[in-house]
C-alpha cells in the first residue's frame, strides 16, 4: 500500500460537534495507519475511562479517521477536555496485548446472489470465478462500523476490482449482500437501498439485538471468505435462524496474516 | 394481578423510548430515546417514577389506550387535551398531571396543540425487555420497545407495577410549565420564526462564506419529511465551497448535527439517526434547543443563530436549574376527578338542565348519552 500516511507531527485537529461532543481528526484519507490511529487512541481513551478518569466522556465513536468523543458538558467543558484529550494524546502507548480476530466468512458468489459478479468480471476482463478469488482470498480489515448496525466498512479490495459505485443505487440490497466500491467492500446486515456493486451474499446474520455482541464484526478485526454453494448458504441461514451456528468455527486460529 | 393496557387506536408513530442508547455507536446502534427528555422526565415524576422509566411517545395524534386489567396511575405531559370514558361518561383532562385509571377506563389522548410529540407515563413503567441497556425502541433496527415496533391497534401494553397505585394524582399549573423556556412551544407569530442556537462545525469550513452567512440570516421551515431520524429543512440552499465538494470522508454523528447533502437542502439529524456519515456539517444545534427542533410541527419556520459552547453551557445549566425548579411546584391534583358514579350521574342530570359547572374543567361537560 502507498503510504498515505498523516504526518503525525502534525497534531491532529479537535473540532466541535455541539456542546457535548467534539471530534479528534487525525487525517481526512482512507488508509489503515490512519484507522490504526485512531484505534489505538481509542483504545487508550477507553482505557483511561476504565481507570476513573475522564469521567465527563461517556462514549467514542471510531471512524476511519477520527475519533468522537461524547462528553457531559456539565462534568467537564469542551476546552478542559480538549486539554485533557491533549494531554493522553502526548502519553506514549502502552504496548496492549491485543488479540486481534480473523474470520472467514461463507459466501455465496454470483447469480442471484451476486448479481453485479458478471458486470464487474466484464468490466475487468476476468472471468467471474477469477473474481471470486481475487475478493475472496484478500484479508480485509474492518475499518468501522456504521452506516446502519452492524454495517461493516472493510478494505482493501484488490486493485483490479476497484470501481466506481452504481449510477442509480437500487431502491433494495438484499440482506447478506457482499458489496465492493472502490477500495472498500461491506456486508449488509440489513435490507436497505444501495450503491454498491453486489458479489455476492453471506447466510450470516452480522447482527443480531439479541445477541450478547448483536455485531458480528467490530472495527480491527480481519475479514476473508470462503465461496460456497447455494445448498451450503441455505444450509448456514436454516442453522443462523434456528439458532444453532457457532459463530466461534468462523474464526481462524492463529495469525493468519 | 397486572394491569394491562388495550390499544383501541394507535394514534400516530407513539413507540416506548426511554433516555436511550449508550455505549453501542461504535456497532451503529444510535442512541434512539425520547425526542423531548424534558417532557418524558415531567410525565415519570408526575407518577413517581424514576427518569430513566421507560415512557410512551407519540407524534401529533396520541393513541386510545384501555385499561383492561387492574387499575394504574398514568401521568401526560405535552401541549394537548385527553378525555377520560369511564362507562357513558367523558371526562375532559388537561396534560401535565397524573390520573388514576380503574378496569374500563378508556383514555383518548391529544391531538397536540402546539409541538409535535407528547408522552404517557405510568407508574412503575411498562412491562418490557431492555435491548442492550434500554427499552427504548429503534424502529429502523426492528429492537427495543414492544418487538421493535410502533403501537399497533389491538396490541397489548402490560404494565410492571403490580399493587393498586397508592399515591394520589398530581399536576403542574400550565403556566408554571409554559414559565420554562422550551416546554410549551408557542404558536407561530407572523414573521416571527423559532429561534434555535447552534455552535459552527464540526466542517463548517466546507461552505462558502456566502453560505455560512446566509445559514445565519435566512429563515428555514421544517420540512413533512421528518421523523425520529431527523428534520428535513426548507429554505435556501447552502452552497459548498467548490474547492472542498459536498462530501467527506465518513465521520462521528451525534443528534442535533445538520448535514448538508450536495442538493444543499440542510437535515437536523435526530435521535434515530445515523452514528456516521459522509456529508459536511455546517453547525450542531445546543442540547437546551435540540427537544424544540426535534418537536416543532412541519411548517414552521426557524431561524439559527450561532452561539459560544460556553454559552450553550451556562445556558443548559440554567435550563437544569429551572426544570428542578419546576418539579418541586407538582402539588395533588385539587379536585379529585375521579368521581363516585352517582355524584357523576347527578351532576350530568343537573348539567343537562343548568350548565352552571362548565367553569370546572373536572366536572363532566357532556356524555354519550347527550
Amino acid at each position: 500500500m502507498v503510504d498515505h500516511g498523516v504526518d503525525m507531527k502534525h497534531a491532529p485537529r479537535f473540532l466541535n460537534l455541539g456542546d457535548s461532543a467534539l471530534t479528534v481528526e487525525f487525517g481526512d484519507i482512507i488508509d489503515q495507519q490512519l484507522v490504526e490511529t485512531v484505534a489505538a487512541f481509542d483504545r487508550r481513551l477507553n482505557r483511561a475511562i476504565e481507570q476513573g478518569a475522564l469521567c465527563a466522556v461517556t462514549e467514542t465513536i471510531p471512524t476511519y479517521r477520527s475519533l468522537t468523543v461524547l462528553f457531559d458538558p456539565l462534568k467537564n467543558s469542551p476546552e478542559q477536555l480538549q486539554q485533557r484529550l491533549f494531554d493522553l494524546l502526548a502519553e506514549p502507548e502502552e504496548n496492549l496485548d491485543r488479540k486481534i480476530r480473523y474470520w472467514s466468512l461463507p459466501v455465496c458468489y454470483g447469480g442471484e446472489y451476486g448479481p453485479d459478479l458478471e458486470r464487474v468480471a466484464n468490466s475487468c476482463s476476468l472471468d467471474p470465478d477469477e473474481v471470486v478469488d481475487l475478493h475472496s482470498t484478500q484479508i480485509y480489515q474492518v475499518y468501522m462500523i456504521g452506516f446502519a448496525p452492524g454495517f461493516p466498512y472493510m478494505g482493501e479490495v484488490p486493485e483490479q476490482l476497484q470501481m466506481p459505485r452504481l449510477k442509480e443505487p437500487r431502491i433494495r440490497v438484499p440482506v447478506g449482500s457482499v458489496a465492493i466500491t472502490g477500495r472498500q467492500t461491506a456486508i449488509y446486515p440489513w435490507e436497505s437501498p444501495g450503491g454498491w456493486l453486489l458479489l455476492g451474499r453471506c447466510p450470516l446474520p452480522l447482527f443480531d439485538a439479541g445477541r450478547t455482541e448483536p455485531a458480528l464484526l467490530a472495527a480491527g478485526d480481519r475479514v476473508s471468505f470462503r465461496s460456497v454453494t447455494p445448498a451450503d448458504f441455505d444450509k448456514y441461514a436454516e442453522a443462523a435462524s434456528a439458532a444453532t451456528l457457532d459463530y466461534s468455527t468462523f474464526l481462524k486460529q492463529g495469525t493468519g496474516q | 394481578m397486572s394491569a394491562q393496557f388495550n390499544v383501541i387506536a394507535p394514534g400516530v408513530l407513539a413507540t416506548i423510548q426511554d433516555l436511550g442508547r449508550s455505549r453501542y455507536r461504535r456497532i451503529g446502534v444510535p442512541q434512539s430515546g425520547a425526542l423531548h427528555p424534558d417532557l418524558a422526565y415531567l410525565a415519570n415524576t408526575l407518577v413517581g417514577n424514576p427518569v430513566s422509566t421507560a415512557v410512551l411517545e407519540f407524534f401529533l395524534i396520541g393513541p386510545t389506550l384501555q385499561l383492561t386489567e387492574g387499575s394504574a396511575q398514568v401521568a401526560l405531559s405535552g401541549d394537548f387535551t385527553a378525555e377520560l370514558r369511564r362507562g357513558s361518561k367523558i371526562l375532559p383532562l388537561t396534560s401535565w398531571r397524573s390520573i388514576t385509571l380503574q378496569a374500563g377506563d378508556l383514555l383518548k389522548i391529544g391531538p397536540l396543540v402546539a409541538g409535535k410529540v407528547g408522552y404517557l407515563a405510568v407508574t412503575g413503567g411498562f412491562r418490557l425487555t431492555p435491548v442492550m441497556g434500554s427499552c427504548s425502541t429503534y424502529l429502523r433496527g426492528e429492537f427495543g420497545g414492544v418487538d421493535g415496533h410502533r403501537l399497533l391497534a389491538g396490541s397489548r401494553l402490560d404494565l410492571l407495577a403490580i399493587s393498586a397505585p397508592q399515591e394520589p394524582d398530581r399536576q403542574l399549573s400550565q403556566s408554571a410549565v409554559a414559565a420554562v423556556p422550551g416546554l410549551i412551544i408557542a404558536a407561530e407569530t407572523e414573521g416571527e420564526p423559532q429561534q434555535i442556537r447552534v455552535i459552527w462545525g464540526p466542517q463548517e469550513d466546507y461552505f462558502t462564506s456566502a453560505a455560512r452567512d446566509l445559514f445565519v440570516r435566512s429563515s428555514y421551515r421544517i420540512s413533512r419529511d421528518s421523523d425520529r431520524m431527523g428534520s428535513r429543512l426548507e429554505g435556501t440552499q447552502l452552497d459548498h465551497d467548490p474547492e472542498r465538494g459536498s462530501e467527506i470522508i465518513s465521520d462521528g454523528i451525534v443528534p442535533g448535527a445538520i448535514q448538508v447533502p450536495g442538493n444543499g437542502a440542510p437535515i437536523v439529524l435526530l435521535a434515530d439517526g445515523p452514528t456516521v456519515g459522509g456529508y459536511p456539517k455546517i453547525a450542531t444545534v445546543i442540547s437546551v434547543d435540540l427537544p424544540i427542533l426535534a418537536t416543532l410541527q412541519p411548517g414552521r419556520s426557524i431561524c439559527f443563530r450561532a452561539v459560544s459552547t460556553t454559552t450553550a453551557e451556562k445556558l443548559l445549566r440554567h435550563h437544569r436549574q429551572q426544570l428542578a425548579a419546576l418539579v418541586e411546584q407538582i402539588v395533588p391534583v385539587a379536585t379529585d376527578p375521579v368521581i363516585p358514579a352517582a355524584t357523576l350521574n347527578r351532576i350530568n342530570l343537573i348539567s343537562g338542565v343548568v350548565d352552571g359547572r362548565r367553569d370546572s374543567p373536572e366536572v363532566p361537560v357532556t356524555s354519550d348519552g347527550d
